[in-house]
């Protein structure tokens, strides 16, 4: 009983190598157990800002580069021998293949060589799972809000192996739409940060954004409308008018898309029994945002846990923190094994 | 082989999507249709009404970010791309578009531009643009 009660948990004190390359950025990371030896990032965030946003080299060609040398890194930081290693953790999707690939291929070689166990793991179930880490590790029953560049998603988490999909979004994900928006601004990258910093000066109801699926009874989320509708402001407005206006259209922007975070948040936690709310992604660096949260989780009694800020972004502790939970492969049952891309099921853990 | 350019009007997301279902009627394995235009003018709803037609019933959502998506679970495997975030793709891995562009799928591809010189001969070119809120042109040729 023991026995099956700490295979569902991960061992306790377990030395495991993560690898996270699904989108720009390059992890690595070394846990024990639930602690963090070593968590590192690429950020590529002074390339964005050189490009405006366009990065030239965006994808597998920049993972291939750094893989090796940032799983050497990540060693070296923990204190960890390559031979003290137990498992090795890998990002198998939801990504851009050829980044992925790069990833899975390094986590493959490095688990082949020693004849290690490899652990494929779902890239949102680890945004889900940064909150396991330590320190002060939160216990399902809890809701996950994961809003990113590329995601975002209610997690309904009740327990450590996987999540109940509450709600998604149907067009763009909420970090693209402050991108988006601030781009159109003219304002900096990345644009989450930039967008708040500007709305400081604005008032948020300076302009009237449409309140996307008020209506809808269901948990899903829609980022489009709102977009489209800061084009057409900005087209009336013109460069001049952009230019005067840009803190209120900032904020009025933000304040929309907090307000929709915040209400499907609030739909969810009337329809469940959850004591504790959980951010992850990008977006939950937003300001606005995180008061909002708070205000609401004050408001109906549960827990508010946040994350560190690196564990809210793309980084492959959390990748190492799942993996604790998910069914691992054999050596060499894995050698086959490939990354998947949205949409397409991952292949069977053997 | 001639060139068939249409000219039309939406007036809603819903006639976007029509306009989508629409070309997914001519498109077999290995199609690959570009869509361009600027934010908000409607290229992912285009080819949401596409993937519904096609089948898919997966989330059709902006691959931005994640650059490639594939949906399965229609009438044939679909790749969505979207190279708004790639300024060319002389520096990158010529694989990176292999792994979409397969002969057994159809693949859309938004902000085409970057990747124009990899993306071979397109089935369609679809290009959106904004009229005024809420109604666009859509040009597509075939």
């Amino acid at each position: 009983m023991t026995s099956a009660m700490e295979r569902e948990r991960g061992t306790p004190a377990e030395l495991i190598l993560a690898v996270e390359t699904s989108c720009d950025d390059t992890c690595a990371a070394v846990l024990d157990g639930p602690r963090i030896l070593a968590n590192l990032i690429s950020s590529q965030h002074a390339a964005h800002a050189a490009f405006g946003g366009v990065v030239p080299e965006v994808a597998a060609r920049h993972h291939l580069e750094l893989a090796a040398p940032l799983v050497t890194a990540a060693l070296a930081e923990a204190g960890v021998g390559l031979e003290e290693i137990e498992a090795v953790a890998v990002t198998a999707g939801p990504g851009l293949i050829g980044a992925l690939l790069v990833g899975v291929s390094t986590a493959k070689a490095i688990a082949a060589a020693r004849r290690l166990p490899l652990i494929p793991v779902d890239h949102l179930q680890g945004h889900v799972a940064a909150n396991f880490l330590e320190p002060e590790p939160l216990e399902p029953p809890f809701l996950c809000l994961v809003a990113s560049g590329g995601h975002t998603l209610l997690a309904g988490v009740r327990d450590h192996a996987g999540y109940e999909l509450l709600g998604q979004t149907l067009d763009d994900a909420a970090g693209e739409a402050f991108d988006k928006s601030a781009r159109l601004l003219g304002l900096g990258f990345p644009g989450g940060p930039a967008l708040q910093k500007e709305a400081e000066g604005g008032d948020p109801e300076a302009f009237e954004m449409p309140v996307a699926m008020a209506r809808d009874p269901g948990l899903d989320f829609s980022f489009s409308g709102l977009k489209t509708a800061l084009v057409y402001r900005c087209r009336e407005l013109g460069p001049e008018g952009v230019e005067e206006r840009r803190a209120d259209l900032a904020a009025s922007f933000q304040a929309a898309v907090v307000g929709q975070l915040v209400s499907k948040l609030k739909r969810a936690l009337k329809r469940g029994d959850w004591e504790a709310v959980a951010l992850g992604g990008g977006v939950a660096a937003n300001g606005p945002l995180r008061t909002a949260v708070a205000a609401l989780c004050e408001e109906r009694g549960v827990r508010l846990k946040l994350v560190p800020l690196q564990l809210c972004t793309d980084n492959a502790a959390m990748i190492g923190s799942a993996a604790r939970h998910a069914p691992r492969i054999a050596y060499p049952d894995y050698l086959g094994y490939d990354a998947f891309a949205t949409g397409e099921a991952p292949l069977a853990a053997a | 082989m001639t060139v068939d350019l249409e000219r039309v009007e939406s007036a809603s997301a819903a006639e976007t999507e029509a306009l989508g279902a629409r070309i997914a009627e001519r498109l077999g394995p290995g199609d690959v249709v570009l869509v361009s235009g600027e934010v908000g003018a409607g290229k992912t709803t285009l080819i949401r009404g596409a993937c519904r037609a096609l089948g898919v019933t997966d989330p059709v959502t902006s691959p931005t970010f994640t650059i490639g998506q594939r949906y399965g679970g229609g009438r044939l495997p679909v790749s969505h791309l979207d190279l708004y975030r790639l300024a060319g793709l002389e520096g990158e891995d010529p694989a990176l578009l292999e792994d979409y562009l397969r002969a057994d799928s159809v693949a859309f591809v938004e902000w085409p531009a970057a990747g124009a010189e990899g993306l071979g001969q397109p089935t369609f070119t679809v290009r959106l643009a904004h009229l005024d809120e809420g109604r666009r042109v859509v040009e597509i040729e075939h």
